[in-house]
This record gives C-alpha cells, sequence and structure tokens, in this order.
C-alpha cells in the first residue's frame, strides 16, 4: 500500500517537473472519462476512441464510409470473393519494440470476432483464419460475404482493433492488462488518473501510411501532430464551456447545444459540424416480450404519440442542428428511404389511445424507464412521458440513474418483477446508416439486442444486404428492410441530430470532421 | 496522555466495523449493475451476464464480505471494477486535491469569521452586530453550488482574473497552484463561515461576561488587548470543537464543488464511484473518510487538553 | 384580611403581542418569514398560474415577462409556478426531516443517558454514523431503491440523527446526575415517571433549536442531492431540482437559478432566524444577558 502512494506521488511530481515549456500539448474534453481502456470489453464510445489512438487497425472506413487500408499494404480477394489475402505494411511495431507479425493479428481479429456485434456477424462466415508467413495471412470464407473490408475498417465501437498477441489471448470477457498497441499515441499509464485525464505521448517509432495522404476519417496517413494529448474529464457542461472560451482546453467534442451561440460568438472559437452522416439517432425501445407491446396493433399505435418537433426542440433548440426523420436508416445516408415512414405521418394522440385500446389495452401501468443524468436522453423521456399522459395511457415511470438503466433493460422478466416496457436511447448515425451495421435494426429474437423483437423476415433481409452485388439491389434491400422493421416497430425513431464540436481555432489546427469515433491524431498545435 | 491516545484508537475500531458492514451491504443491496455499465451501451444479456461472473459478482454476498475483509488485513483495498487499477492507487493520486482545497477552506473560512464572531461579540445586540452576523448566514443559506457558478461567472469568465477549473499540483508552481484554489476555497469557505462566526461570537460573549473579563477591565487594561489575550484563549475549546464539526461538513461540501471546478479530488472519486456502482472504490473511500473523521476528532480532543487545563484525561 | 389578600394578588399580565415582538425580533422576523412560505406552499394550486409539469418545449428558457413571471426552463416549463409548488416540496423536505430526526434522536438520546448498558452500543452506531459524510450516505442510500420524495427524506434522516441524538444525551446525562435525580431513583420512582416529568422537559428547549438547523439543513442538502442527480425525481418541482437542472444554463438563463436560490435562501435564513431566536430565548444562560 505504501508503494501505491509513493508511486502516486513521485508519478504526480516528476513529469511536472520536467521540461515542458516546448512540448506541445493538446488538450481535450470527450462525451466522458476513458475508465475503461480494453475496447474490445466494452462496447463504450470512450473506450474506442482512446483505442484509435493506441492501436491501429487493418482497414479504416473513410468519411464516405469506404474502407481503405491502413496496417494492410497489399490485399486481394479471390474472383469468387470466398478468400481474402492480406499483407501487412513495412515497419510496424508495438510501442515495446516488437514487429507486429500475422500472429498478433489473427489473435486480435478472433478475439473482436468473438465480441463485437459486426466482427461475430463476419466470422460467421469464416472458415478459416491462416498466417501464410509473419506478414501475410488469408481469411477464407463460406459464402461471398459483402460486407468484411467495411467490418474491419468499421468507424464505430467496437473497433477492430490489433494488439500483441499476449493480450489479444485474454479472454473476451476479461479486460486485459496492458495497454500497449501500434498506433501514432502511446498510453501513460503511469499517469493516467480514471474519472480525471488521460495521458497520450506521441510514438515517434510510428510509420504511418505513405505518401502523405489527407486523413479521412480512419483513412489517410496517420501522423501524430503533438507531443501528448491529455483527454481531460470535465463532468460540468458549463464549466467546460467556459474552461473553452479561457483557453484552458483547446478542444470539445460535445458541447451542449444551448451553449452553442456563446460559443460561436467566443474569440478564437470555432464550431465544426462532423462529417456527413455523422449525428444521433434518437430509439424509443419497446419490449416485445410483454404486454402490451407484445401485440403490433399496440406497437404501430405508439407511432401516433410521437411528434419528433417536439422531442427534438427539447432535446437540442435549435433547428439548425436537427432533422426529422421518419425512417430507421440515417437520413442523409446512402441507404436513407422512406419505406414505412407513412406510419409514422400522422401525430393523433387520441388516435394512439383508441387503437391501443383495440389492441386490448385495458389501462394496466406501463413501465417506462425513466434516466435522470443524461443530457438527451432524460428530455427525450420526459417529452414521451408526458405525451403518453397526455393520450391518457397509464404511465409507471421508474426514476433511476442511467447506471441502473444499463442493467434494467438487460431483463427479460415481466416489468412487475423487475422487467420494464419502454425505455429511451440514441444510437450513431453512422453505425445506423448501413443495414448490417445497424445493430439495433435486427430482430433475432432472444439473441437480439434489448426489447427482443423477433422476425426471422428482418434477419434475411439484412444477410441479402451484406451479399448483394449491385448497389442498385442494394438500395431495394434496404427499402424493403426498412419497412417491414417499421411495420415490426423494432423501434420508434424520435428524430436525428447532430451537433458541432467546438475548438480553438486560434491554437490547434487539423481538427478533421469524423464520420463516427473522433480523430485527434492529426491535430497539431500553433 | 499516551494512554488516553492508545485507549482512544482502539475504540475507534467497532466504529470502523460498523462503517464497514453497513457500506458494504448497502452497496450489495443497491439496485443497477457495475457489470451491465462495464459492458457497455450494446451488450448482450450473456454479455453482461459473462462480465459480473468474471468480477466475482455472482457469489453469495457474505463470502463477497469475507473476502473483502482478508484483503484489507494485508493492506489491500482491492481493484476498481472499471479501470482495473488499486484502489490505493485511485485514492493516493487524489488525495493531494482534496487536502489541498480542505486546508485553503480551512484557512479562508476561520481567517473571515473569527474576527467577523469578534466582532460581533464586541459589539453585540448594535446593528453592526445584526448586520454581520446576517450577512455570515446569507453565505450559509446559499446552496454552494449557486455561489460558485456566481463566482466563476464574474471573476474566470467576465473579468478573466482566475482560471474557470481545474487543479495545478503545488509541484508545478506555487501561483499555478494558489490561483486555481482561490475561487473554490471561497465558495466552499463562504458556506462555514456563519457556523464559525456564531460559535466564536457566541462563546466570546459568554466569557466577556466572566468576572475575571471584568476585572481586567477595571484594572485598566486596554480593551483589544483584553479581547483578544484572555477572552480567546478560553473562548478557544467551543471554536475549536465547532471547526472539527466543519472539518467533517467540509467532505460533504467538498463534494460539491470538486464537481463544479473540476477539482480531481476524493469527493468527485466517490460519487461518480457510485454513481457507477463501483464497489471496491466507494468500500475503500467510506472507510478512508471514516477514518480520517476519527483522526480528526481525535486531534480535537488531545487539543483540548492543551487548551484547558481543566479538562484531563 | 380580605384587603391584604387582594393587595397581595398581582393583576392580571396582559399578553401583548407588540411587546413579544419587540422583546424577541429575532424569533418575530423568522417564524413571519416561514409562515409566509408555507402558506404559499399550501395554496400553491391557487398562486401557480399554470401546471409545473407542462412541458412546451417551443417556450423554452424565455426569460422573466408578462406571460412567465419568473421565465421558463429548458423545457418551457413555467418557473414561477414551479418555484410557488417547489415550496410544498422543499418544505416537506425541511420539516419532515427536522420532525423524524427529532423524534427518533429525542428517544434514543434519552434511552442512552438514561440507560447506560443501551448507551455504549448506541453511541458507537451513532459514531459509526457520523463517521460517514452525510452526503455520501444519502447518495448510497438513494441509490438503493428508485428516488422518491420518501427515500430522499430518509436519507437525510439516518445522518441527521446522530447529532441530536448527542445533544439530547449531553442534556440527559447533566440531569441525570443531579442529586434530585439520584435520591429519587434510590426512593423508588419509576425510571418512566421520571423520564417523561423530569427529564423529557428540559431537553425540549435544545432539541427544539437543534431542530431548526436540522431544517435548514435539509433543504440545502436535498440541493446538493439534486445538484449530484441523486435528489428527488426530476420532473417534481423541489427548488434543489429547479436550480440543478436549471444550472447548465447558468450563463445564458441565470433566471433558472438564481429565482428559486432566492426563495431557498430566505427560507433557510427564515428557519435559522427562528432557530437562533429560540436559543437566545430559552438558554437560560445567554437569557440572563440580552
Amino acid at each position: 500500500m505504501l508503494k501505491h502512494i509513493l508511486a502516486g506521488a513521485v508519478a504526480l511530481v516528476v513529469p511536472f517537473t520536467a521540461a515542458q515549456a516546448q512540448e506541445k500539448v493538446l488538450r481535450a474534453v470527450m462525451h466522458a472519462d476513458v475508465r475503461v481502456i480494453d475496447p474490445i470489453w466494452t462496447t463504450q464510445t470512450i473506450a474506442s476512441i482512446h483505442g484509435m489512438l493506441i492501436y491501429d487497425t487493418l482497414f479504416g472506413n473513410d468519411a464516405d464510409l469506404k474502407p481503405q487500408p491502413q496496417m494492410v499494404g497489399k490485399y486481394e480477394i479471390s474472383p469468387d470473393k470466398l478468400t481474402y489475402t492480406f499483407t501487412l505494411r513495412d515497419g510496424l511495431k508495438f510501442h515495446d519494440g516488437s514487429p507486429v507479425t500475422t500472429k498478433d493479428v489473427i489473435a486480435s481479429l478472433k478475439r473482436w470476432g468473438a465480441k463485437d456485434g459486426v466482427g461475430i456477424r463476419l466470422f460467421s462466415y469464416v472458415t478459416k483464419l491462416e498466417a501464410v508467413d509473419d506478414k501475410t495471412f488469408k481469411m477464407i470464407l463460406k459464402e461471398p460475404y459483402g460486407m468484411v473490408l467495411e467490418s474491419l475498417g468499421k468507424s464505430g465501437s467496437s473497433v477492430a482493433i490489433i494488439m500483441r498477441e499476449q493480450e489479444a489471448l485474454t479472454d473476451p470477457q476479461q479486460q486485459v492488462k496492458e495497454a500497449i498497441g501500434s498506433g501514432p499515441f502511446k498510453f501513460a499509464k503511469d499517469l493516467w488518473v480514471p474519472g480525471s485525464k488521460a495521458i497520450y505521448l506521441k510514438n515517434k517509432d510510428y510509420v504511418p501510411r505513405p505518401g502523405n495522404e489527407p486523413p479521412s476519417s480512419f483513412a489517410g496517413s496517420k501522423i501524430p501532430g503533438v507531443d501528448r494529448i491529455e483527454l481531460v474529464w470535465i463532468s460540468d457542461p458549463q464549466t467546460a464551456m467556459s474552461a473553452l472560451v479561457n483557453g484552458e482546453i483547446d478542444f470539445y467534442e460535445a458541447p451542449n447545444n444551448d451553449f452553442l451561440p456563446i460559443l460561436a460568438k467566443a474569440k478564437g472559437v470555432k464550431l465544426m459540424m462532423t462529417g456527413k452522416i455523422d449525428s444521433t439517432q434518437g430509439m424509443i425501445r419497446l419490449n416485445h416480450l410483454h404486454p402490451p407491446f407484445d401485440n403490433v396493433k399496440a406497437r404501430q399505435a405508439m407511432y401516433h404519440l410521437i411528434n419528433q418537433e417536439d422531442f427534438l426542440r427539447a432535446i437540442v433548440g435549435n433547428p439548425e442542428f436537427y432533422r426529422v426523420c421518419h425512417g430507421l436508416l440515417t437520413c442523409g445516408g446512402p441507404y436513407e428511404n422512406t419505406g414505412g415512414s407513412a406510419l409514422m405521418k400522422e401525430y393523433n394522440p387520441k388516435k394512439a389511445a383508441q387503437l391501443m385500446k383495440e389492441a386490448g389495452y385495458k389501462g394496466e401501468p406501463i413501465t417506462v424507464l425513466f434516466t435522470t443524468d443524461h443530457n438527451t436522453i432524460t428530455p427525450a423521456t420526459q417529452v414521451l412521458v408526458q405525451a403518453m399522459r397526455e393520450a391518457g395511457l397509464n404511465v409507471d415511470a421508474q426514476s433511476m440513474d442511467w447506471g441502473a438503466v444499463v442493467s434494467r433493460r438487460a431483463k427479460k422478466e415481466p416489468p412487475a418483477q423487475g422487467g420494464w416496457n419502454i425505455f429511451v436511447t440514441t444510437t450513431g448515425g453512422v453505425g445506423a446508416s448501413n443495414p448490417v451495421l445497424h445493430t439495433w435494426i435486427g430482430a433475432a429474437c432472444d439473441k437480439g439486442l434489448f426489447g427482443w423483437p423477433c422476425d426471422p423476415e428482418i434477419e434475411k433481409l439484412r444477410n441479402a444486404f451484406a451479399f448483394a452485388q449491385t448497389d442498385e439491389e442494394r438500395k431495394k434491400i434496404a427499402t424493403d428492410l426498412q419497412t417491414r422493421a417499421m411495420e415490426q416497430v423494432v423501434y420508434i425513431p424520435f428524430g436525428q441530430w447532430n451537433t458541432p464540436l467546438a475548438f480553438r481555432a486560434d491554437k490547434i489546427d487539423g481538427v478533421v470532421p469524423n464520420t463516427g469515433l473522433a480523430v485527434l491524431w492529426g491535430i497539431t498545435k500553433k | 496522555m499516551t494512554a488516553y491516545i492508545v485507549r482512544r484508537l482502539f475504540a475507534t475500531l467497532p466504529v470502523m466495523a460498523v462503517v464497514a458492514l453497513f457500506v458494504f451491504f448497502l452497496l450489495r443491496f443497491a439496485p443497477g449493475d457495475p457489470a451491465a455499465i462495464i459492458a457497455g451501451e450494446d451488450a448482450t444479456a450473456e454479455a453482461i451476464a459473462a462480465v459480473r461472473a468474471k468480477l466475482g459478482l455472482d457469489r453469495p454476498m457474505v463470502e463477497q464480505f469475507f473476502v473483502w475483509m482478508l484483503q484489507l488485513a494485508q493492506g489491500d483495498m482491492g481493484v476498481s471494477i472499471f479501470s482495473n487499477l488499486a484502489v490505493t492507487r485511485l485514492i493516493s493520486q487524489r488525495l493531494e486535491p482534496t487536502v489541498a482545497l480542505t486546508l485553503s477552506t480551512l484557512f479562508v473560512a476561520v481567517a473571515l469569521s473569527i474576527p467577523i464572531g469578534v466582532l460581533a461579540a464586541w459589539k453585540a445586540r448594535k446593528l453592526v452586530d445584526r448586520l454581520v452576523m446576517g450577512f455570515a448566514v446569507l453565505g450559509f443559506a446559499m446552496p454552494g453550488f449557486v455561489l460558485a457558478y456566481i463566482l466563476i461567472y464574474f471573476f474566470a469568465v467576465q473579468w478573466q482574473l482566475l482560471p474557470v477549473q481545474g487543479y495545478r499540483p503545488i509541484a508545478e508552481g506555487l501561483w499555478p497552484f494558489v490561483e486555481c484554489l482561490i475561487l473554490p476555497s471561497v465558495a466552499l469557505g463562504v458556506t462555514y463561515m456563519a457556523l464559525i462566526a456564531r460559535i466564536t461570537r457566541a462563546s466570546m460573549l459568554e466569557v466577556l461576561a466572566q468576572d475575571y473579563i471584568r476585572t481586567a477591565n477595571a484594572k485598566g487594561l486596554a480593551t483589544d488587548r483584553v479581547l483578544l489575550l484572555h477572552a480567546l484563549k478560553n473562548a478557544a475549546v467551543p471554536i475549536i470543537t465547532v471547526i472539527g464539526i466543519g472539518i467533517a461538513l467540509l467532505i460533504s461540501g467538498v463534494v460539491i464543488t470538486e464537481t463544479v471546478f473540476n477539482i480531481p479530488g476524493l469527493g468527485r472519486l466517490t460519487v461518480d464511484a457510485v454513481l457507477k456502482r463501483d464497489y471496491p472504490v466507494v468500500q475503500g473511500l467510506i472507510l478512508v473518510f471514516a477514518a480520517a473523521k476519527v483522526l480528526v476528532n481525535l486531534i480535537i480532543d488531545i487539543s483540548y487538553a492543551f487548551l484547558d487545563p481543566r479538562i484531563r484525561y | 384580611m380580605t384587603a391584604i389578600t387582594d393587595d397581595l394578588v398581582l393583576p392580571p399580565r396582559r399578553f401583548s403581542l407588540a411587546t413579544a415582538i419587540r422583546r424577541n425580533p429575532t424569533i418575530a422576523f423568522g417564524a413571519v418569514l416561514l409562515a409566509a412560505l408555507i402558506i404559499v406552499g399550501v395554496f400553491a394550486p391557487y398562486i401557480a398560474y399554470s401546471d409545473p409539469f407542462k412541458i412546451a418545449p417551443v417556450n423554452r428558457l424565455k426569460p422573466p415577462s408578462e406571460r412567465w413571471w419568473f421565465g421558463t426552463d429548458q423545457f418551457g416549463r413555467d418557473i414561477f409556478s414551479r418555484t410557488v409548488y417547489g415550496a410544498r416540496v422543499s418544505l416537506i423536505v425541511g420539516l419532515s426531516v427536522a420532525l423524524f430526526s427529532s423524534a427518533v434522536g429525542l428517544a434514543l438520546g434519552l434511552l442512552c443517558g438514561y440507560f447506560r448498558k443501551v448507551d455504549g452500543i448506541v453511541m458507537r452506531i451513532m459514531d459509526g454514523l457520523m463517521a460517514i459524510p452525510s452526503i455520501l450516505l444519502a447518495i448510497a442510500l438513494i441509490t438503493l431503491t428508485r428516488p422518491s420524495l420518501g427515500i430522499v427524506i430518509l436519507a437525510i434522516v439516518i445522518p441527521e440523527v446522530p447529532r441530536i441524538v448527542r445533544v439530547v444525551r449531553a442534556v440527559v446525562l447533566s440531569i441525570r446526575s443531579q442529586p434530585y435525580i439520584e435520591s429519587a431513583i434510590a426512593g423508588g420512582t419509576k425510571n418512566t415517571k421520571l423520564l417523561l416529568r423530569h427529564v423529557l422537559p428540559n431537553t425540549l428547549a435544545p432539541l427544539i433549536v437543534q431542530s431548526t438547523y436540522v431544517c435548514a439543513s435539509a433543504m440545502l442538502i436535498e440541493a446538493s442531492l439534486s445538484f449530484l442527480g441523486a435528489g428527488v425525481p426530476p420532473e417534481v418541482p423541489s427548488w434543489g431540482n429547479i436550480i440543478a437542472q436549471g444550472r447548465t444554463f447558468f450563463q445564458i438563463a441565470p433566471w433558472t437559478i438564481l429565482i428559486p436560490g432566492i426563495f431557498l435562501a430566505i427560507t433557510v435564513l427564515a428557519v435559522n432566524l427562528l432557530g437562533d431566536g429560540l436559543r437566545d430565548r430559552l438558554d437560560p444562560r445567554l437569557a440572563r444577558r440580552l
């Protein structure tokens, strides 16, 4: 114990007495604090942001969501699309100096493929993953799955990072003990204060993609722009905003919507909208297992209660930053369509109440999990509960913090015994633009996500999408899929919004509008 | 005296045991599951269950308790469920900011309130007394974070005299350290001004009415010498008592102040840990706080013995 | 004979309100303020002109005006109505906490001060409870079950009880050691009679004074709990909740914090004044000097 105290004291003192006057430091406040450092073990977005700083990936999706090679130098796909051969670039090394070999890559992919939803789906088609030599390996599929590269390069959590073999062999249900990757930054674990700050030091031995390719989301040459990145956690949004205005921090990933006018006027501060489809989509998730929402007619009745404008106004305020989207696939994205959206066009609470009655609803309490401490989900839930009450539905709103909601939504028991009927959440627009990557549109019954919608037709369509050969085919499948999913009410969308990030344009350069997770490696300090 | 100290230290053991039991079972009975929080936004029920098993959270509670007790006996407070770092390391990382904030707040509070209390006692029942005491209570009446926001708005944002947030360890230089602590100490210290000022006033009044003070006055000693030398020294006991109580209250206030000013201290660590159900961290912290409180009480009791010769152990 | 007796009978003292107020200005001021706020709380439905729960996002963060006297919050809810209803919640929290903690504290204090055997165990537990910082105890208790008004009150009562137990116990101890009590016990008087007739009345004065401070402190703790996200459910209008939810908007809509903050401060002030005044009046040592 004494050792820890001494080590802590020394760790506090030593780095600050070192000459840091010339060091270029980027101070960034993200939407959450870095608590867990294993991006495969958890699906938390912040863990993947951390992961992308210190690890590297085989591919990286660019701003148009097209996969581009990162660690991979060249690759070949066999004509029957069943064999993929990948060759790693030269000079790739882990932070401890050891070279990156196919042993590490295969072990890492297997771990990712055992835990991440998209990875699990990919690996269900993989028959073999074998190394040809230290730099080349083959992936052999049983069917011509069309989303191999997109999955490997995906810019949402959990990212398909490559770790050293010894960490990659850790059971996916346990955290890795070390944070050693081959990415552009190194994690200074000794300086990490969970809940306060996480420190990343430039990896001087990093070999970026040759040719100085301009960064585009996760693609392009990743050249570390500063000597040190400090991911600082400021829990109070107002304090964070004031800190940015005062110059105490350089980059603010998710400023509160109401502060945007102040930030727009502040000297030296610039607002930047993130990539085209980067957005957040609101979801009202109904529990298909228990009454009243085990009846599809009752679920469809709920559509008439939702006026997206009310929700978006309460969450975002400024119409510049939101849009009404009566669909499940991200509006503005490549597969946006109007399938099923007619179901949402009529806002009529009286009709909703009547349809509920016709579906057999007799006034039993509907249990809504009411998050109290989330800055977008809380207002959204309040609007929902009020709309339901005004329609005359009997709402049992159970207040709890987000942590408690996360636990309770996993329970399949009836609401009266610790389960639930409705909860509200959000998902990222980038993942939600693609039927395969959009996990919440699935209907895999018991194996699916909370709410457990069950419809084999939807899963069939999602699979078909992955195997479609032409874009036309894909668009048609997407339309059919959304129509079906809206009819089955896998969830009710309450709107789409995108708010800019804010940074000190007078202090930093090279901020890239991300499509998916935030990209920090190219940022330079003036 | 040594015997007294040793006896008192032993007497704290059952208190700590009560605290440990209470905290442990309280946390375990709470709804909300650290495994689900860890597993992340999109995890399935099976993934969550697997995480729970790996963390040992599905063992019977009594067994978990004994495991914890055994660890404690070896000086090991366990590891955080989230970050996998040792609880002792987490606590030691955050000790300096909280101690610095507590001490500077105490300094501000005492430096402001004792003179106020003395002044109010001297001019008892006159307008000055009423005004001064009213002002002190106003500081106490406002919720701490409201005052904090007002101070930040004027001193940091508008006039740009002081930083908005953050904490700089003293190793980075004396002025950066001090400037980050000024606003938080004032915001927090003002809250305790009323308490200390009121007790100072009351006990000064009591002492001033004592016979020996009147004798000193009659002898012709100047008023302020009389006040300072004789009265204050005798009024010290209740004042020290209340400062001791103040330290306990400070911990509660520190939690709010650390949140608003983004000071990475123990208060925020505790709130974060409770809300995320990071059991080992919460358990360890509450033990540390309890131990600190007990220590403070002991120091106060000992200082009584020095200040008041009538009290002997 | 009658004449002498008549002369010795003093004329009945007439109670004059004016004199009472003049003699105890602090008590009067505090009591009047508190009474005014209680009236506001009780008659809230008649004073508030709109539904404090009604969300209208189209009206969010409007400054005070003729239509919304205190402006609106981030959901478009009218702050005047919420503040008026908030008086209810905050006062209920303050008064209930004071009442329950006094009741429990009195009972425990009497028992501890009087019966040696009980004293040891109970005081250890009280010390244990006091060792845990009250706000952390409250947060931990509140996350035990779903947040509701009752749980919040309970969570604030528990850390306050030890304080009251100490005060009551100190009084009981000092009385118990008095010679007349000792001889009464020796003479065989029942304990309950002694407790109720002689000990209890003496504890009332300090108890009342202490409970006013507990009331004030409870209201502030409730605000802090709401600030940390562990208070009454967010749609319930308590001053603490209104301030906590409005805090994010302090720089763009300060009325959301300042107005309920002023109400809270005035109430705490009123209760404190009442306590101070009562203490000055009821404490025999200080009363001499006034």
